[in-house]
């Protein structure tokens, strides 16, 4: 009989909960049994509550358990798991959890069903075939095909993928970059890392995919300090992905050539602004550039350069496979193919969603999150990361999508959704924001470098209760100016989340000095 | 993380492999720290002389980057993510509980990208995922 396979996720999350002990104690107690096993470090599912979950293949089947404790494994094997025995922690056939099998994974389709790191596996399910299309196309082709998709930046901002890329294709030089954004800096997302750890050829094939339409030869991967797991990753598929002739001096054996670099980040949220990106890549501070120039026509190193999040990029392959009709079947409006959403903070049930655009909040944070994991009730959620807003419960019927928040006064930024019980402070969130704002500004701005600080100090006294109705103006007044008077959305958005706090949660703010009587 | 302590030869070697590098300000400053715990006075001239760009310019990126210190590693590195979703699990009183104990050895972090099991807690290198007092005090030297 040959080894049972065992997949046991090697994804820094899982790891973080104690999957690196249980795959210890498992194949410990395997070989004190003299059972042959063959224990796989796949990505994660996603379905981050249930972790560690360890999965078994029977048959045609993967039998899963979550979440597994060290001091639970010695009963697995009393249950017999190996073969799919019935146990408390069995979740039965993983590919059945409706947590799952309600999802739509298109860009995270291989994410946790595959060892991240094996050539094999990832042609077995597809892999490289939108790469095979797009060099059989000219550059034209392929940035219509996108633009056809509807497909739009992920990192945060929402533009056209293909628009930028028909800028990059259209600007001549010999010399351009496809730089791929993997700061992810935003709280309460971690869609990027999850990708990289568990699916790197992914990505990797998206940017070739993107510098065989731009006629690019070089790319940069700019991962945050803070994923040293994902950095490791993405290191070895680069190796992996040469070798097997995806990268290097021709692509799959054509007239292309294109390599990938990483660069590591030095702990700046800011450095997630795309200009910002490019200074810190040139090694330098990363203080925002000015635009014009717009990086696709002088990006890195003065070149044309297509700058997308990790998430755009890793959802190209898809489009190229299946076709752009197929993609932007799915979603709403102008928010087409899938959104990969993150449930974070105070939820039950945190993990990756991916699911067409249009899916209300409160089904991702009822259905899916399935409440708070305090168990009191939720107060608030905030969407698109620290610079995003603030909302109740009162707006769980809003719609998920770009414009629906928009219009609601928030935004989808990277597709973070952080949920709060009954605990919270919005007053003292909303200096939070004003706080990080401080710490991160990149200087260029009075009204983001100062008026953070400002912000900070009369939303003190606002807690402080001070007189209210003073200190709202003057907050009113420098959200305003900074709204106004800064280069880009670090100081630009930070009103949004104090705004959308003091909006949808006044009784937070007023009248603070009666409350603490 | 055992760091060794500053030698013009092992900081020579460190970068010698950056020469072939565009824009290798920052990765140098970085393998430095790596190599030393920090980034000695020492280095910063001779990242000037090596790359061939004025020392202000080396300054200005090691004091711009939260990750790098011009101060010698501590034992331990504890950072604690305060970020959003971090804070709606009770990172802020870890935070507190964690500074009382391990006093200097705790630093403020913004996410580690395990938002969904926070608090999220790196201890000397390794990610904590619901941590505690007590699953940190295991990862401490
Ligand atoms: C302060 C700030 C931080 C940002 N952080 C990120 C980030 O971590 N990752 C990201 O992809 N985009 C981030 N962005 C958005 C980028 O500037 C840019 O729009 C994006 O990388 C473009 O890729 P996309 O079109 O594929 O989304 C940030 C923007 C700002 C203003
Ligand atoms: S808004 Fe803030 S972060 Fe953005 S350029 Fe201005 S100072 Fe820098
Ligand atoms: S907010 Fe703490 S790990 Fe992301």
């Amino acid at each position: 009989m040959s080894a049972i396979k065992v997949y046991i996720p090697g994804d820094s999350a899982a790891v973080s909960v104690g999957a690196d002990d249980v795959a210890l104690e498992i194949s410990r107690l395997a070989r004190a049994s003299n059972l042959e096993i063959e224990i796989i470090r796949n990505g994660t599912r996603g379905a981050l509550w249930l972790e560690p979950l360890v999965e078994v293949q029977v048959g045609a089947d993967r039998i899963g358990y979550g979440p597994v404790q060290v001091a639970d494994i010695a009963g697995l094997f009393q249950t017999q798991f190996l073969t799919g025995g019935a146990h408390p922690l069995s979740i039965g056939k993983v590919s059945e959890l409706p947590w799952l099998a309600g999802q739509d994974r298109i860009t995270f389709k291989r994410v946790g069903i595959v060892d991240p790191l094996s050539i094999s596996d990832y042609q077995a399910l597809g892999g490289w075939v939108g790469l095979q299309r797009a060099l059989t196309m000219s550059g034209e082709q392929i940035v219509a095909e996108v633009t056809e998709s509807g497909l739009r930046g992920r990192g945060g901002a929402g533009f056209p993928a293909g628009i930028k890329w028909k800028t990059v294709l259209e600007t001549q030089d010999e010399t351009k970059y496809i730089c791929c954004n993997a700061d992810e800096g935003d709280s309460g997302t971690y869609a990027d890392r999850i990708l990289i750890e568990g699916d790197p050829f992914t990505l990797i094939e998206g940017m070739a995919i993107a510098a065989i339409a731009v006629g690019a030869q070089q790319g940069f991967v700019y991962i945050r300090s803070e994923y040293p797991a994902a950095v490791a990753k993405l290191s070895a598929a680069i190796l992996l992905a040469r070798e097997f002739g995806v990268l290097g001096k021709s692509v799959l054996g054509s007239t292309y050539a294109f390599d990938i670099k990483i660069r590591v980040g030095g702990g700046s949220y800011v450095c997630g602004e795309e200009t910002a990106m490019l200074e810190s890549i040139e090694g330098k501070r990363g203080v925002v550039r000015s635009k014009p120039p717009l990086p696709a026509i002088a990006g890195l190193f003065g070149k044309p350069t297509v700058i997308n999040n990790v998430l755009t990029l890793a959802s190209v392959p898809a489009v190229l496979a299946d076709g752009a009709t197929s993609y932007k079947s799915r979603g709403v409006g102008r928010s087409l193919g899938t959104q990969i959403f993150q449930l974070a903070g105070n939820v039950k049930q945190g993990g990756i969603v991916e699911t067409g655009f249009g899916i209300s909040l409160g089904e991702l944070i009822t259905s899916y999150g399935g409440g708070s994991l305090s168990g009191k009730p939720i107060k608030a959620v905030q969407i698109g990361g620290p610079l995003g807003a603030y909302f109740a419960p009162k707006n769980f019927d809003l719609a998920m999508d770009y414009e629906s928040l928009l219009t609601a006064g928030g935004m989808l930024g990277h597709g973070g959704i952080v949920i709060f019980d009954t605990s919270v402070d919005l007053a003292v969130q909303a200096k939070f924001a004003m706080e990080f704002c401080a710490i991160e500004s990149c200087g260029k701005c009075t009204p983001c470098r100062l008026g953070s600080t400002r912000g900070a100090e009369t939303i003190q006294k606002i807690i402080d209760g001070e007189e209210f109705e003073p200190n709202k103006r003057l907050l009113l007044d420098l959200c305003e100016v900074m709204t106004d008077g800064s280069l880009c959305a670090m100081g630009g958005l930070t009103p949004m989340p104090v705004m959308s706090a003091m909006i949808n949660f006044p009784e937070d703010f007023e009248n603070r000095a009666e409350v603490m009587k | 993380m055992t760091h060794s302590s500053w030698s013009l030869g092992a900081a020579m070697a460190v970068l010698e492999p950056l020469r072939a590098e565009p824009g290798p300000v920052l990765m140098a400053l970085q393998a430095i720290q790596r190599e030393f715990g920090f980034v000695p006075d020492e280095a910063v001239a001779l990242i000037a002389t090596t790359f061939n760009v004025s020392r202000a310019d080396v300054h200005g990126v090691l004091t711009f980057y939260h990750d790098l210190r011009t101060t010698p590693a501590l034992e331990n590195e504890i950072k604690i993510c305060v970020a959003e979703a971090c804070q709606a699990v009770g990172s802020r009183v870890l935070e507190k509980a964690l500074k009382a104990t391990y006093k200097e050895e705790v630093c403020d972090a913004f996410c580690f990208g395990n938002c969904a099991l926070g608090p999220a807690v790196m201890v000397n290198g390794k990610l904590i995922g619901r941590a505690t007092l007590a699953k940190v005090a295991e990862e401490i030297k």
